[in-house]
């Protein structure tokens, strides 16, 4: 039975960095340290942890904007996660059926299913799912699945101190989202907007207030599904297979064409022959 | 920045650019194989046996390094059945799901093809089992092999496609890429295994459709490198895998087997030999550039 969609509204603006959320995430998920708990330094951001990975489901990126002699500048905070696409280019791929679309409309991989074939990691447009060495197979955010279906919010959620991560019915956060826009245009913020709307993939389940592009933050300005290419790239190669199986089909009939015409050849050259034999003979 | 860089590499392994490689060559061989058994003459029977014998193995080969691949190589019947609830696993849009039934059929029709060759040839006890390469069954295993065999050719340049990767996702013709790259390869190992016993009628053929499907690789290959366009053919390919591809695919792989088909006597009686070996250089090094040079992004 469906029940109401449920989703993440993420506001950057009053994210503040602490990553609560990731290591809230991490402790109820049981994921474990990166690297083997090896202390890895990024070297070049305050932020260690760089990227969402199969053990790592969410990631608060810095994005740290200084000018050169770092007199001015701003830090923009965003807590990622998977977007839990409407139309998700993980679920579109996955072969075996290990992604699934659950009940609440989010998308979740079951471990007990997955082989570890990797076409889900090209295939998500926001690079969000890897492999879980630990188990061997594609892992990422569940929204919470299982705490969800005992009605509990999700970890991540739960742990924000700023509510920058809000989670709740789908319809509602819209509201939500474009009420906290409003505010921030009348407070003389325009550059203020939601990415993940109805424009891309379908909607967003997870969606962002962002105040700069998409790509500042790491985000696709237009994220596609991997689909888009099937049908042109199929009909291309069909193409070509029927081309190379012509060229073989024509070239053969050619070649025995050309054969039966030389032995045509032979044989009126043959059958000329004993004339000039019997002009022999009669000499 | 396109949006196919904001995604992560799947890192499939080493042994995947053999897979595609190997794979290649079996569909093309089987593909070649059907050619000469429906539509050449008994003389090219040799060679058409040949591309079955070569077929078999190098499916059986492509299966366990995609199996290999699989973090969890255990688990790989699932691409073919689903483990909870037992029914087939097939999802027409999923070219990974469809490219794993294509090759389990691939690897039915040649092993009933090997099967048929090796009794036609007395080399199995039961000859009625030559039944399966002669006659109207004969015909239909060789069909429906060969549409298998160009699919298996062809499917992993789509599957490439159909992701959101720099480089693969960028294009609609890797697919036919590698399908063409993977006639011609297969042409020029049976030229090469085949040399000594086949008719030179065969041989004459072989290198015919070789030189054909060298001129569409290299058509299809600047096609490519045109409709990434310029800031993805900047970012992935204006580097060593840019140089790799010019020198070990353009030059090495095409344009000089190429010379050597149309001036045989270029290097003596080993210019068709050289050629074709060059040409299986030429496709393994495609394979890796195209595989490489997007996974290090």
């Amino acid at each position: 039975m469906m029940a109401e969609p449920m989703g993440f509204f993420t506001d950057t603006t009053v994210c503040i960095g602490c990553k609560a959320c990731e290591v809230a995430c991490k402790e109820w998920n049981q994921l474990p340290a990166e690297s083997g708990g090896a202390n890895t330094l990024s070297g070049e951001s305050y932020d260690n942890t760089r990227r969402l990975s199969g053990t790592t489901w969410r990631h608060v990126r810095f994005i740290e904007q200084f000018n050169e002699d770092r007199s001015q500048g701003r830090w923009l905070m965003m807590s990622d996660v998977c977007k839990h696409c409407v139309q998700a280019g993980c679920l579109e791929v996955c072969p075996t059926g290990a992604i699934i679309r659950t009940e609440f409309d989010t998308v979740v991989i079951q471990a007990d299913v997955c082989n570890g074939c990797r076409a889900c990691i090209s295939a998500c447009p926001f690079g969000v799912i890897d492999i879980n060495p630990i188990t061997g197979t594609a892992m990422k955010c569940t929204l919470c699945y299982d705490r969800m279906q005992a009605g509990m919010i999700p970890a991540c959620a739960q742990a924000c101190p700023t509510q920058s991560i809000q989670f709740g019915p789908i319809s509602e956060l819209r509201q939500r989202a474009e009420k906290r826009v409003r505010q921030l245009h009348e407070a003389g913020q325009t550059d203020a907007y939601i990415y993940g709307d109805e424009s891309i993939l379908g909607g967003l389940n997870s969606f962002y207030l962002l105040v700069d592009e998409p790509e500042v933050y790491g985000l696709p300005s237009n994220p596609q599904l991997p689909s888009r290419n099937l049908v042109p790239s199929a009909t291309l190669s069909a193409a070509g297979a029927a081309a190379m199986g012509l060229l073989g089909l024509v070239s053969l009939r050619k070649r025995r064409m050309d054969r039966l015409a030389a032995e045509r050849r032979a044989e009126r050259e043959e059958s000329a022959e004993p004339v000039e034999g019997g002009e022999e003979g009669d000499a | 920045m396109p949006d196919t860089f904001f995604t992560q590499a799947p890192h499939w392994q080493w042994w995947i650019i053999f897979y595609f490689f190997i794979g290649g060559i079996g569909g093309g061989s089987y593909a070649i194989a059907a050619m000469l058994h429906l539509f050449g003459e008994p003389e090219d029977r040799p060679i058409s046996r040949l591309g079955y014998y070569i077929a078999l193995p190098a499916i059986i080969i492509s299966g366990i390094l995609l199996t290999l691949d699989l973090t969890r190589p255990e688990r790989f019947w699932h691409m073919l059945v689903q483990s909870n609830t037992w029914t087939p696993a097939f999802k027409y849009w999923s070219p990974m799901s469809v490219g794993s039934w294509g090759i389990t059929f691939f690897g039915l029709f040649a092993f009933l093809s090997t099967v048929g060759a090796l009794a036609e040839t007395g080399r199995l006890p039961w000859r009625g089992l030559a039944a399966l390469n002669q006659g109207l069954l004969g015909n239909v295993i060789n069909v429906l092999g060969a549409l298998f065999g160009f699919f298996v050719a062809g499917y992993t340049g789509v599957l490439l496609s159909v992701t959101n990767r720099p480089l693969w996702a960028d294009t609609w013709l890797l697919g036919l890429l590698f399908l063409v790259s993977g006639f011609s390869t297969a042409a020029a190992l049976l030229y090469l295994a085949g040399r000594r016993r086949a008719h030179p009628e065969s041989l004459r053929w072989l290198s015919q459709m070789d030189t054909w499907a060298l001129i569409l690789e290299l058509i299809v290959l600047a096609l490519v490198v045109v409709s990434v366009g310029s800031v993805v053919a900047r970012e992935v390919l204006f580097n060593m895998w840019g140089v790799l591809l010019l020198v070990g695919v353009v030059l090495v792989g095409i344009l000089i087997p190429l010379l050597l088909h149309w001036r045989p006597r270029l290097l003596g009686p080993a210019s068709p030999v050289g050629a074709a070996a060059l040409v299986l250089v030429g496709g393994f090094i495609l394979r890796v550039v195209m595989l490489l040079s997007s996974e290090a992004v």
